[in-house]
């Protein structure tokens, strides 16, 4: 026993500067080198300002804006300080009902809209802070947008198709529509009116 | 199951299984010494490393100074992984100036971490300093799953050597482990991931100015901090107009690397590989996918060369194979049905069950994760489990209840696996009255003894834990989820911690004094009630003799054998925890089906 407890401890303390400084570090450097925006965390800035990541969904509720997936995250939605899901199960009473609460604002928001609400738009993701929607969940909202920014639906259809991503290598993932990029593009129309 | 899904199936397995044969081979020559490229690159670190600890690299060790020596690594791996949690906010690299964690939260985060189970009660972004997530919660990552990695071998030896006392040196094993295996695969998983976006960095958590402000309810509070309550004594709120998005910050891709090859699975974030900074794209998924099963599917073929028939690790991927695949088209399938209660609501559920899952994955790639982080005693998550269809939930608490041996943990998996070959070794020796025995080494009394010691002692943990959660107040009241999905959430949660998986039905509050020392005290025995008794048998093993194979042995490499190894880790499984999971998914699946 004794003679095991001078390698324990030596070993333990070498291999913890190798894996838990030296090789975070390196890692780091690397990054910051070869990656920096990466690295950084893909973050959009205009005119100076910090004003979100590519990679981190916010928070819309404004007509005028597409809607992103409802977000679980407290004690505000979209909070990028403390992620999480809503982890309601399936049968839970609670979930039926943020749902339909859910459904019944997007068609507040568009009373004219028949189609039924697609599930991306009325379930939690996972992280809360999901930035994407699918194609269905953009379609679904290009009257309501139009109408808000008085715009003809189809500029603003051609925005969602110009912000649509395919599937990762054809295979990998769903097609799947960046909320924020799209709404900074429709802010950028050069015939955008401000209602 | 879609297209799409078994497209994704299948690529994943082939590039899977086209990788493990040559780390599988280069991971045999490291742990025989004979990694000549490594050497040249590593060989005088290597080689101070045992200057300094005064280790002669050619000295045996005997099971329990081999045991004895990775219980010791282990037990200061805990100490220093508790000291940095409960010191955090007077040591650098903090910015955040996230205080001290509690005494109970420490003791079992540092349980969880050392014995490669990675069950987190906290949420990382809001609780660990940078500092911690490095110098404890990474390094734990390496050493927990070369402590997993180098018992696996170990065992392999007592199957591979005859008539000797020693199964290797404990320390030349993890030292070569960790720098020739795990550290450059780290690295180069570490900088693809951040090439997609995952994050890398030491920075202060970002303030960014939203494209739309924030409207939400908070309780108003008095001057004193207390909420403030009406006449009926609920709280009072207001609304209150947020401009703003705080954008947590780290070193996230060197902890998300290692946290996938050795199967730890505790993410840097509370939302884990849901988060996108984890996990921003279709592909860092996959690759995620990829590290996670990559060393345990690699183990089985260094098994094979070790004991000089590579057939027998063939026999062994094939059984975990056959179980992975239907594992995971039984979890895309249920995922894809959606939920039922839903219909009468107006949603197109065309895209699955989504409540907790990310768009970017769907319903397909986040059922295959969750079947891969199960499989493997793995345990991060890209969805939460919780919000999974009764049955697509079950799937990964029974891939667990199996004893994490479909893949399973690094090393881990494999021993599980061998124990479970042993037993259905001694399973036929009976039925065609021969002495069971098992590449030629005989099967006798005490190696059944130690069997049955690691077969059992999950199972006890398991069910035992949960009776007692189920029974005490302080056990119930972390439950969220009513009824039936109750159950399952204490069920799947101490499924998780004994086999050292460490996902979650993340709804169950297991922060709490009494979740946190059950749990942990499940997970520590859960891995050393299990390493102690392989270690033991891997000596008794080493010193037989090795048996010539006679017309009368039973071959273990063909489909025979993996049909009955098959059988055995479901016949085992199924016993030991049909009456619980008929309490939990299966009677939230009938009430959720039949409309109630």
């Amino acid at each position: 026993m004794k003679t095991l407890i001078r390698p324990a401890v030596t070993l333990f303390i070498l291999l913890s500067l190798i894996t838990g400084l030296i090789y975070p570090l390196l890692v780091t450097g690397i990054s910051q080198l070869l990656l920096p925006d990466q690295a950084a965390g893909s973050l959009i800035e205009r005119e100076g300002k910090l004003i979100g990541s590519r990679l981190i969904g916010q928070n819309f509720t404004d007509p005028k804006y597409f809607w992103g997936r409802p977000s679980a995250t407290g004690p505000y939605p979209y909070n990028a300080a403390a992620s999480g899901g809503s982890n309601l199960g399936p049968l839970n009473p609670a979930l039926k009902d943020v749902v339909a609460a859910r459904v019944q604002a997007l068609r507040n928001a568009d009373p004219g809209n028949t189609q039924p609400a697609p599930v991306d738009l009325v379930t939690a993701s996972g992280s809360g802070l999901d930035p994407h929607i699918s194609p269905a969940a953009a379609d679904y909202q290009v009257a309501r947008v139009a109408r808000a920014r008085g715009l003809p639906p189809e500029t603003v259809r051609d925005a969602v198709a110009q912000q649509t991503q395919g599937r990762q290598w054809g295979i990998l993932g769903e097609v799947r529509v960046n909320v924020l990029e799209l709404n900074l593009a429709l802010d950028h129309l050069p015939l955008t009116k401000n209602p | 199951m879609t297209p799409h899904a078994w497209l994704l199936l299948g690529l994943y397995l082939l590039v899977l299984l086209l990788l493990a044969k040559p780390l599988g081979v280069y991971l045999a020559a490291v742990v025989e010494g004979r990694a000549a490229w490594a050497a040249r690159v590593g060989g005088h670190i290597e080689a101070g490393i045992y200057r300094l600890c005064g280790v002669h690299p050619a000295d045996g060790m005997g099971w329990l100074s081999y045991g004895l020596a990775l219980l010791l690594f282990n037990g200061l791996g805990l100490l220093a992984t508790y000291t940095l949690q409960r010191l955090q906010l007077w040591l650098p690299l903090n910015p955040q100036q996230l205080g001290n964690v509690s005494p109970d939260s420490a003791f079992n985060t540092a349980i969880s971490f050392v014995s490669n189970t990675n069950w987190q009660g906290y949420g990382g972004e809001t609780t660990m300093s940078y500092l911690t997530q490095m110098l404890a919660l990474t390094v734990q990552n390496f050493l927990s799953a070369a402590t997993g990695i180098v018992v696996a071998v170990a065992l392999m030896r007592g199957f591979a050597r005859h008539s000797v006392r020693e199964i290797g040196n404990a320390w030349v094993d993890l030292t070569r482990i960790t720098l020739y295996v795990l550290l450059p695969l780290a690295v180069v998983v570490a900088v693809l991931l951040v090439g997609q976006g995952v994050i890398q960095n030491l920075s202060p958590y970002q303030e960014a100015t939203t494209v739309q402000a924030t409207v939400y309810d908070a309780p108003k509070l008095d001057a004193t901090g207390q909420p403030v309550k009406d006449v009926q004594g609920n709280p009072v709120t207001a609304a209150v107009t947020l401009p703003t998005q705080t954008l947590a910050m780290g070193p996230v891709a060197s902890q998300e690397a290692i946290k996938m090859l050795g199967t730890n699975g505790g993410g840097f974030f509370n939302a884990n590989s849901a988060h996108p900074y984890e996990n921003p794209t279709p592909l860092t998924n996959l690759l995620e996918m990829l590290a996670i099963l990559l060393i345990p599917a690699a183990l089985c073929h260094t098994f094979g060369r070790l004991v000089g028939d590579a057939r027998q690790g063939w026999a062994v991927l094939a059984a975990m194979t056959v179980l992975f695949v239907v594992a995971a088209m039984a979890v895309m399938s249920f995922e894809q049905q959606g939920n039922p209660t839903f219909a009468a609501l107006g949603v197109d559920q065309a895209a699955g069950n989504l409540e907790g899952k990310e768009l970017r994955f769907g319903s397909a790639d986040s059922a295959l994760f969750a079947a891969v982080t199960t499989a493997a005693s793995c345990g991060a998550v890209n969805a939460m489990h919780d919000s999974f269809t009764p049955l697509g939930g079950m799937v990964p608490l029974v891939l667990m209840q199996l004893g994490e041996v479909v893949f399973g943990g690094v090393g881990s998996g494999l021993y599980g696996m061998l124990v479970f070959a042993i037993m259905a070794v001694f399973i036929s020796g009976l039925m065609i009255g021969r002495t069971p025995e098992y590449l030629g080494k005989k099967i006798e009394v005490y190696e059944m003894k130690m069997m049955a010691i690691a077969i059992l002692v999950t199972p006890l943990l398991v069910l035992s834990g949960t009776a007692v959660a189920v029974m005490t107040t302080s056990g119930r009241a972390g439950i969220l989820n009513p009824g039936a999905h109750g159950f399952s959430e204490v069920l799947y949660a101490f499924t998780s911690a004994a086999n050292n998986n460490g996902s979650a039905f993340a709804g169950l509050s297991a922060n709490t004094p009494f979740y946190n020392v059950l749990l942990g005290i499940a997970m520590w025995l859960g891995r050393f009630g299990i390493i102690v008794p392989v270690l033991a048998m891997a000596g008794s093993l080493a010193a037989k003799k090795r048996l010539g194979e006679t017309s009368g042995s039973l071959p273990t490499h063909g489909p025979l054998f993996v049909t009955l190894l098959i059988g055995t880790v479901l016949l085992v499984g199924l016993l030991n925890y049909v009456p619980a999971l008929a309490l939990g998914p299966v009677i939230e699946h009938l009430l959720l089906w039949a409309g109630r």
